[in-house]
């Protein structure tokens, strides 16, 4: 691999690995809460992609935009998908969790309702939208903006990562600076002692949740705009995400954010060596030898409860 | 005291502690803490809530792993097991068991399966025998069958022995934990406040079977206790701890008397004679018992 | 605190919710309207016409507009006003039917249970009939019976031992079954490779036992460790693995072109030969073969030393290492106990349907046994039996009338809605059904 070919590749795996964070920030979040692997989440980055793609098609006309008619179908893109991805998750965790949580139930009975959940929601999406893939209607003319170390970026590129920067500075903000963000803490901490506190915890879960679930929705539409969107698209990159999750230190919002960055370029550089076939291979092997060596991943758990 | 001289007799000791320091992030929970333990003897570790007792236990059982120190068994056999950082099960098997300040019994099985899986962990019987129904493995069941009937009838459970461990009364269960813990044939048994939430008929069953663990069974005890007058009744040595650090040790009445100790307890110097602490003592056992500790990893 | 006087003029103290201002549409009752007129939406959704990508919205349309989502209303709003409105004489009629039913069938369950040569008659007389039954079946269900119901139900109750008596959740299990049917392939000479030798292929399932147990433990030894729901992902992430193995590594296993099978089971004694043929009959009645002496030789192992470690470690991990069982080994046992089986179920089914291909052993195979192990109960063997044997016959019996592409979706509801209201399954174990009142005792 020559320099030049490395530098394509890295920039591509930036891409891919900012909206794996993005994704990852649901699971550590929720992880971080309920201690529980939210299998669903995928089908939540799934919905954001219909979201976008239900408006974008009512919305965006066959003629070429002008450069600011782009940029308002983008934002519309983006907020439709975080609006379906963040009421998936809300009526996710009011359905399925919520229940269970208020009896008690063993861990491995939420995993299994998260399974279960997963699988209606996708075949659902499938059921109602086909099970064939759609492209996004073109909402700008994607040329290339500028070379970085001679790679091109073209403007879905920028736009991935620009759009993910700017949303993992809004939930650092979010966990660390507001009321929301302390309850949270407060709730991985101990949710005894913070409901004890006043922490309202049911409240607390349910935003968590909505939280993943809008920054879900708009990975979702972003990942539909680079490739397509499919009932089943949901799968591999929240699996991917959820070993960013772990890669980074689960319930770590910073260390999902860098496990996501990891996993792209780790990626990126699978198919570039050994061919698309052998795409997410990669990053299970990455996620199996940090479960080994390291299980409490680079930048350390933030779970305070072992038992 | 008697006793005393008894265990010197029998010679050396069980369980060798020294410099166990254990730190989570920036709270020292144990601070170089060192005892030793002699073979056959009764050692009781008392201490204000949070002073360190069960993270102690847990340190000696292999549930936590302290940073510094180091933690010697040593079995009568001979040669000497280092536990700290040592598996769990390991523990168990090399002959240190323990009960929980929280009851932990499985609470889905009877009470003779609870006390059965214990005996089984001695066993080496493999899966393939089992599922062929080898002799050897039919063997192997009746032995544990009949060996847990033992135990079950030396802490007096033997007429529960088909009821869910659940359904016990609140001393049974911890009759029945200590049962499982005695199942493995420990050489050492760490009891973690066994008279907790007991009745006083219960509480002097207890003391009872503590010493009968202690005398018939030769098995040095190891017991964390608020119940003072418990203490004072069984123990060999009291060892006092207080904010991770050992601050005093001795034959129960010369504990009671050491200022460091009364200070402990009362939360400034002190100047009331012994009996009035005892008292103190007694009371806060009663508060304390109910506040639950650290919780096992 | 201020005390309020109730209707009947008694002091009691407010509740915090009595205290709080309740607005009329923030009562329970009207919160429950909204989640049911929302259960109609999407069940008219779930229960509508096949969309398309070509048009989006099509799906959407029809479904909103059909009479489809005027039944579902009608419905909910009908259960809606039967719970706000009348369920006192509803409830009470329940009640009393209750009570009639239930004296007789207790006393039924009495006497089956007090005599176990009763118990012992009826397994008899069911092995029978299970026996018989391919002989009143058209071939169609006689293929039924073999490809889906015999083979998913051996893999149940593989399953069943690793997530049923070990408590773990294994989402790679079809991986085994791939392995053990990439096994028999290799050995019978039907790869691209050649073996050593060809072999029989009843001798191919010793070695897949072996080969899938060397590949559980490869597997479980660093993994076992791990919290549960990393288990889960790292025995997915190995599925994925083998998959796609199974399809890009083109000069061993053949590739997504398939391996056709060259052998079929035979018994060749010189004198005496059969084989194994087109024929599913005497392959079903291999099959119960397999079932029942793996049934037999499991239930050793659950009333074992083996089995009640298993159920400590269920139950509290942390005093069932302190008490001297090694969790690591005990799961690890299970989890290789799951896969051989899982490996047995491969061969056989390598042979029955002669041909071979990745997409049959795709993620959601594990997810449907999985399903089916939930369903019936897990932890006990007359649960999962009857739970794989249930759900596969549905979906068959109803596929003229339910879109088969649909099935998933079913049961991804199913298993959300007996989590949430029978979390024990269908028949369930004892021990499991304590546990989880336990568990939530405890909380």
């Amino acid at each position: 691999m020559s320099l030049q070919d490395f530098w394509d590749v890295f920039v591509l795996g930036v891409v891919l690995g900012s909206l794996y964070a993005v994704i990852a920030i649901g699971y550590t979040l929720v992880y971080g809460v309920l201690q529980l692997l939210n299998f669903a989440h995928s089908e939540v980055f799934m919905s954001g992609g219909f979201g976008g793609l239900i408006v974008l098609t009512v919305v965006v006309p066959a003629a070429d935009p002008s450069g600011i008619q782009s940029a308002g179908y983008v934002l519309l893109g983006m907020l439709a998908g975080a609006a379906l991805g963040g009421g998936v998750a809300y009526g996710l965790e009011r359905v399925a969790y919520r229940p269970l949580r208020r009896r008690g139930a063993p861990r491995l009975v939420f995993l299994i309702t998260a399974i279960g959940a997963s699988f209606f929601i996708y075949n659902l999406a499938g059921k109602i939208f086909g099970r064939n893939a759609s492209r996004m209607p073109s909402m700008y003319e994607n040329k290339t903006l500028f070379t970085l170390f001679g790679a091109p970026i073209n403007v879905t590129q920028a736009l991935v990562v620009v759009s993910a920067v700017l949303m993992l500075i809004l939930v650092d903000f979010v966990v660390n600076r507001t009321k929301l963000g302390s309850g949270i803490r407060a709730v991985a901490q101990d949710p005894e002692v913070a409901s004890l506190m006043g922490v309202n915890i049911d409240k607390v879960v349910s935003r968590t949740f909505v939280l993943g679930g809008l920054m879900g929705g708009v990975a979702g539409f972003l990942y539909g705009t680079t490739t397509q969107v499919w009932y089943t698209m949901g799968f591999l990159p929240g699996i991917t995400a959820f070993a960013a999750a772990v890669l980074g230190g689960i319930g770590n919002v910073r260390g999902a954010m860098l496990g996501g960055m990891v996993l792209g370029v780790v990626e990126a550089m699978t198919v570039e060596i050994w061919g698309d076939a052998w795409r997410y291979v990669g990053a299970f092997a990455v996620l199996v030898a940090v479960l080994m060596f390291r299980p409490t991943g680079i930048l350390g758990e933030r779970v305070a409860r072992t038992a | 005291m008697a006793k005393t001289e008894q265990v010197a007799e029998a010679g050396g000791n069980v369980l060798e502690v020294s410099g166990v320091t254990l730190r989570f992030g920036g709270l020292t929970s144990l601070n170089d803490v060192s005892l030793s333990m002699g073979r056959g003897e009764i050692l009781a570790i008392i201490g204000p809530n949070g002073a360190g007792k069960t993270s102690f236990f847990n340190s000696v059982t292999g549930a936590y792993l302290p940073q510094e120190g180091t933690i010697g068994f040593l079995p009568r056999a001979g040669g000497r097991h280092e536990l700290r950082g040592c598996k769990p099960y390991l523990v168990s098997r090399h002959g240190v068991s323990r009960t929980f300040q929280n009851i932990r019994l499985f609470g889905a099985l009877t009470a003779l399966e609870n006390v059965k899986i214990a005996v089984e962990t001695r066993q080496k019987t493999d899966a393939v025998s089992i599922m062929l129904g080898l002799p050897h493995a039919r063997r192997a069941e009746r032995e544990s069958d009949r060996r847990a009937h033992e135990v079950l009838a030396f802490v007096g459970l033997e007429g529960r022995l088909n009821e869910l461990a659940s359904s016990l009364s609140y001393g049974e269960q911890r009759r029945l934990e200590i049962a499982r813990a005695l199942a493995t044939g420990p050489e050492l048994l760490l009891l973690d406040e066994p008279a907790a939430g007991t009745n006083p008929t219960e509480k002097r069953d207890l003391e009872d079977l503590i010493r009968r663990i202690n005398a018939d069974l030769g098995v040095s005890v190891l017991l964390i206790e608020h119940d003072m007058k418990l203490v004072m009744s069984v123990a060999d040595r009291v060892v006092v701890l207080n904010f991770g650090k050992k601050i005093a040790e001795g034959t129960p009445g010369e504990v009671q008397r050491d200022p460091a100790v009364i200070e402990a307890y009362l939360g400034a110097s002190a100047e009331e004679d012994a009996a009035a602490v005892a008292d103190v003592v007694a009371g806060q056992a009663a508060s304390g018992a109910a506040e639950g500790e650290v919780k096992g990893a | 605190m201020s005390t309020v006087r109730d209707s009947k003029g008694r002091e009691r103290v407010p509740s915090a919710a009595s205290l709080r201002r309740v607005r009329w549409y923030q009562e329970a009752r009207w919160k429950r309207l909204v989640a049911l007129l929302v259960l109609a939406v999407v069940g008219a959704q779930v229960t509508g016409v096949q969309g398309t990508s070509t048009d989006i919205f099509y799906a959407l349309g029809e479904n909103f507009t059909g009479t489809g989502i005027w039944i579902w209303l009608a419905l909910c709003v009908g259960v809606w006003v039967i719970r706000e409105f009348l369920s006192e004489p509803v409830n009470r009629g329940w009640v009393a039917s209750r009570d009639r039913v239930s004296q007789p069938v207790a006393r039924v369950r009495g006497v089956w249970q007090a005599d176990p040569r009763l118990r012992y008659g009826g397994g008899a007389l069911l092995l029978v009939v299970l026996i018989l039954l391919p002989l009143w079946l058209s071939t169609y269900w006689q293929q039924v019976m073999v490809d889906q119901i015999a083979i998913f139900v051996l893999l149940a109750i593989g399953l069943n031992v690793v997530i049923g008596w070990a408590g773990m959740l294994d989402l790679g299990f079809v991986a085994f079954f791939a392995i053990g049917a990439y096994s028999a392939a290799f050995w019978t000479g039907s790869l691209p490779v050649e073996p050593p030798v060809v072999l029989n292929t009843f001798l191919v399932i010793p070695i897949a036992i072996v080969t899938c147990l060397l590949a559980g433990v490869l597997l479980g030894a660093p993994t076992l460790r791990l919290r549960g729901d990393y288990l889960a992902i790292v025995t997915l992430g190995f599925h994925e693995i083998v998959y796609l193995a199974a399809r890009n590594w083109t000069d061993f296993t053949g590739g997504s072109r398939g391996a056709r099978m060259s052998e079929r089971f035979v018994i060749d004694l010189g004198f005496w030969r059969f084989e194994w043929g087109l024929d599913p009959k005497p392959y079903y009645w291999l099959l119960l073969g397999f079932i029942v002496v793996i049934i037999f030789l499991f239930l050793r192992l659950e009333h074992s030393r083996v089995g009640r470690a298993w159920t400590a470690i269920r139950e509290d991990e942390v005093a069932a290492a302190s008490t001297g069982v090694n969790t690591v080994r005990m799961k690890l046992l299970a989890f290789a106990i799951g896969a051989s089986t899982s490996g047995v179920a491969g061969v056989v089914y390598a042979s029955k349907v002669a041909f071979i291909s990745p997409e049959n052993f795709v993620l959601l195979l594990s997810i449907l046994v999985l399903a089916y192990v939930i369903f019936g109960g897990m932890g006990s063997i007359p649960g999962v039996l009857a739970g794989a044997a249930l759900l596969i016959w549905l979906p068959e019996y109803l596929r003229d009338s339910v879109d088969p592409q649909d099935r998933f979706m079913y049961l991804g509801a199913l298993l959300v809605v007996m989590m949430i209201y029978r979390p024990q399954g269908l028949l369930p174990s004892k021990r499991r059904q304590r546990e989880l009142r336990l568990a939530e005792e405890k909380a």
